[in-house]
């Protein structure tokens, strides 16, 4: 009964794992990221000037954050619609406590920060315990959000012309004070600084290892002892500090709090995550990305501004590249 | 029920690691538990059998937490105990493996061993993946399982899968380990090996539970017999004591089987289906055969031999590469299920619930679903009265077994779910029908229904396909039997023939054979 139990069998791991991986897919965004550079560099000189591509850094900050917070949401096959409205209120809040009512700069980008964080722990608390289906749950909130911004700020924009420092936070450039002549404004900073700790967040912590366990199974995670509900939770209250930050950066970038901003910047980051590789049907993405995701999509916008394509027009084939980019993901998978 | 009435009579409650005492659980509409008891010992391999629907996996959810019971209590090792989550079972070393694996696909073999308790850094927010792999490596190693802990779980076979399964049970040190049908997907050398695991650990004091339908297959395994029927207790045997005979009328408190093969009477000779030289990869090289009307074809052969390929391929599911396919003696071109449909050939898959039925849909749905433009009457308004009466003729025709025709399949039980899809195909008018494995985990009792039905529709007519990995069931149901090995059809056998003629048709391999199997360890 107890005769020595030969090994089933030599285990290599198999080659097609490394195509079906997510890294495949952040491979494919950076190689057309890379040809949308080359292309429009050739297609017009004003293109690739230090100018324009700081512009497309900048360009890329407030979707970039946005799509980092909900890559997480995504990967646990959730959605997050509200992170456009609840980054339009947390931008408002931050001009209330600033402008209105005078407390320091540092208090008010906290304000706007845990604004979007008690956003998306509302979310995480209505989809995770009241079960109510993440699609739904977000859209409720995204027009909560949208409204409570207008009703705060009495309709009207919130100027930060009293603090000037909150708008140096932003278009303040720590790396020119450095290096003379690398003006590269702290916006920019802020969206690769906050790209490392999601990645770390995602890959290194516990938090992360759960966001892709939800995705891949969730019921095989509940079963595995792990409570689903408060990392659910943990997951869209993330997402929602995410879109806080994201509204601190819109408002110090504009110097203002515009209450009426913010619809549509949900599915530009929702784009970002899925054309960076993150899959909707949950256990896949990676930080990396959805941040070339987000450079693809505010490349596109530039470069084809830069052609003079007329706006209409550059949402037109944004939409169609992002189809595309799933298009060939499912190939890939299919082979 | 008396003490005395158990073989575990003699034993005090002490030495029980488990014991579950009056045990009730209801679900909406539904009464899965009455009164049922269980005891588990240190060191055995308890069976629980019964037919589908008996309670077998919804008392082992109860005692893995995963079910809260309604009534009753558990004892673990003489003290009573609330099971009120996984992680409580798990506390108390009581783990589950779950019919439907349960693992992350996207996860690596070692985060799925340790989902949940994680190796931590000093900062406790981040884990400790290298540990992570050590763990799971030693882990693998002590079941000598030749597994990379970091190869993601997708990339696995389904047998290798499993065995994750029972790494990740074993890694909680667990005492009790309930394995819910683990043998369903496995081949006959994957069974082996998963046999020496379960002595390997039986051998170390934990106590197995193993929820099977295979009866020969616990004969192999087990100490004791725990059989359940209707959701209640039936009896609790030693293996040894047992004739399989004797468990089957415990578990349908009726004898089956046995008696003459019933064959119907003998086929017309008109062909209905033909089939020329059929080519498809490695799966198919070279297929031609004949296909009567009224008759029942059994395709024999062992797992891989290609007749599952065939009938995709006949059907449509899978592109032919080349040959031919003749409908009444006319040259057909299917290139999907819905030309395969036309031509009147139904293929119905040893998965119904992926393939074969709309689980969250009722019963009149799925009958119709596969010809609903036959019941529309104008603007593709649906004539719900022709539906339902349809749907109400077959429950009878058929006797399916359900409260209504409103009522969701995903509630029927395995072989009334079968006899819905049959009657999706009837409706459809279809005269060629393809069973893929059509009692494959349908419990005994049900079986000889379905059996009965098969020869119902061959007399009415009907040309049946039948692939059969269970060779008493084909050689007692079909006419002729083709035996498939590596892709080709290597013999024709007629009724009356054994399970050995088979057997030898189905390993008589036409190239040099080679083992699939690499060396172990080279």
């Amino acid at each position: 009964m107890t005769e020595p139990i030969a090994p089933t069998e030599v285990t290599a791991v198999p080659r097609k794992s490394l195509v079906r991986s997510s890294a495949m897919q952040t491979l494919l965004a950076f190689g057309a990221l890379i040809v949308l550079f080359v292309g429009f560099s050739l297609a017009s000189p004003n293109f690739f000037q230090f100018d324009n591509v700081v512009g497309i850094l900048l360009a890329t900050a407030v979707n970039g954050v946005l799509a980092l917070g909900v890559t997480f949401v995504i990967i646990t096959a959730g959605i997050d619609l509200s992170i456009g409205t609840v980054m339009t209120l947390s931008a408002v809040m931050s001009g209330v406590f600033i402008t209105n009512w005078h407390l320091p700069v540092a208090v008010g980008i906290l304000a706007g920060v845990l604004t979007g964080a008690l956003a998306g722990l509302v979310n995480g608390v209505i989809i995770a315990k009241m079960k109510v289906a993440p699609f739904i749950a977000t859209l409720g909130m995204l027009n909560i959000a949208k409204g409570l911004a207008l009703v705060i700020s009495g309709l009207r924009p919130i100027y930060f012309n009293d603090t000037p420092a909150f708008n140096q936070v932003a278009m303040g450039s720590l790396l020119g004070s450095v290096i003379p002549g690398f003006d590269v404004p702290n916006l920019v900073l802020v969206l690769f600084g906050v790209a490392v700790v999601a990645s770390l967040v995602l890959t290194k912590t516990i938090l992360g290892r759960y966001t892709f366990a939800l995705g891949s199974n969730e019921e095989a995670t509940r079963l595995s002892g792990v409570d689903v509900d408060a990392w659910k939770i943990a997951v869209y209250t993330l997402c929602g500090l995410f879109s806080g930050l994201a509204g601190v950066v819109i408002a110090a970038r504009l110097n203002s709090a515009q209450p009426s901003l913010g619809l549509g910047y949900e599915l530009d980051a929702i784009a970002a995550a899925v054309i960076g590789g993150t899959s909707l049907s949950g256990g896949e993405g990676t930080i990396l990305g959805t941040v070339i995701g987000a450079f693809i999509i505010s490349t596109l916008t530039n470069g084809l501004r830069i052609l003079s394509v007329p706006q209409e027009w550059q949402t037109v084939i944004t939409g169609a590249i992002v189809i595309v980019a799933v298009y060939l993901d499912i190939i890939r998978r299919r082979q | 029920m008396p003490e005395q009435h158990t073989a575990s009579g003699h034993l005090s409650t002490s030495e029980a690691l488990v014991r579950m005492e009056g045990i009730d659980k209801s679900f909406p509409g539904v009464r899965a538990l009455d009164q049922c008891k269980f005891e588990l010992r240190a060191g055995e391999v308890h069976a629980l059998v019964g037919e589908n629907g008996a309670g077998k996996s919804t008392l082992m959810k109860v005692l893995a937490g995963v079910y809260s019971k309604d009534a009753g209590r558990i004892l673990h090792k003489g003290e009573e105990v609330e099971i009120a989550s996984p992680r409580a079972a798990q506390h108390l070393g009581i783990s589950m493996i779950h019919q439907e694996l349960n693992l992350m696909p996207h996860l690596t073999v070692a985060q799925n061993i340790f989902i949940g308790r994680e190796p931590r850094k000093r900062i406790r927010f981040l884990m400790d993946e290298r540990k992570i792999n050590e763990q799971a490596r030693q882990l693998l190693d002590l079941l000598h399982l030749n597994l990379d802990p970091r190869s993601r779980v997708a990339d696995l076979t389904v047998a290798k899968q499993q065995m994750v399964e029972i790494a990740k049970a074993l890694s909680f040190n667990s005492e009790v380990l309930i394995m819910d049908e683990p043998t369903a997907a496995l081949t006959d050398a994957e069974i082996r090996d998963l046999f020496r695991i379960i002595r390997q650990l039986r051998d170390k004091g934990v106590g197995v539970v193993h929820i099977s339908h295979r009866l020969e297959e616990l004969k192999q395994i087990s100490d004791r017999i725990t059989v359940m029927r209707d959701g209640r207790y039936v009896d609790t045997v030693a293996t040894a004591d047992a004739a399989i005979d004797q468990i089957i009328r415990m578990m349908v408190g009726r004898t089956i089987y046995g008696g003459a093969p019933e064959i119907p009477e003998k086929p017309s000779q008109e062909v209905v289906l033909e089939v020329r030289h059929l080519k498809r990869g490695r799966a198919i090289k070279d297929v031609s055969f004949q296909l009567k009307r009224g008759e029942i074809l059994g395709f024999a052969g062992l797992v891989g031999a290609g007749r599952t390929e065939v009938a995709r391929a006949i059907f449509g599911a899978d592109r032919i590469e080349s040959g031919e396919i003749l409908v009444q003696g006319r040259k057909v071109a299917i290139r999907k299920p819905t030309d395969a449909v036309r031509h009147g050939i139904a293929y119905l898959s040893e998965d119904r619930k992926r393939y074969g039925l709309t689980l969250g849909m009722d019963v009149e749905t799925n009958v119709v679903l596969a010809a609903l433009g036959k019941f529309l009457r104008y603007l593709g308004w649906v004539d719900t009265a022709r539906t339902r009466a349809k749907a109400e003729h077959f429950v009878k025709a058929l006797s399916i077994r359900t409260p209504g025709v409103q009522q969701k399949t995903k509630n029927l039980s395995g072989g009334n779910q079968q006899k819905v899809v049959i009657g999706k195909w009837l409706t459809a008018d279809t005269h060629v029908l393809i069973f893929d494995e059509p009692t494959r985990g349908i419990d005994v009792g049900a079986k000889s229904e379905i059996y009965r039905l098969l020869n119902d529709l061959a007399r009415q007519g009907k040309s049946i396909i039948m692939i059969s990995s269970e060779l008493p069931e084909v050689l007692r149901m079909s006419h002729r039997i083709l035996v498939m090995c590596e892709g080709r059809i290597t013999g024709e056998l007629v009724s009356g023939s054994t399970q050995e003629d088979i057997m030898k048709y189905a390993t008589q391999r036409s190239e040099p054979v080679l083992t699939t199997e690499p060396a172990p360890a080279a």
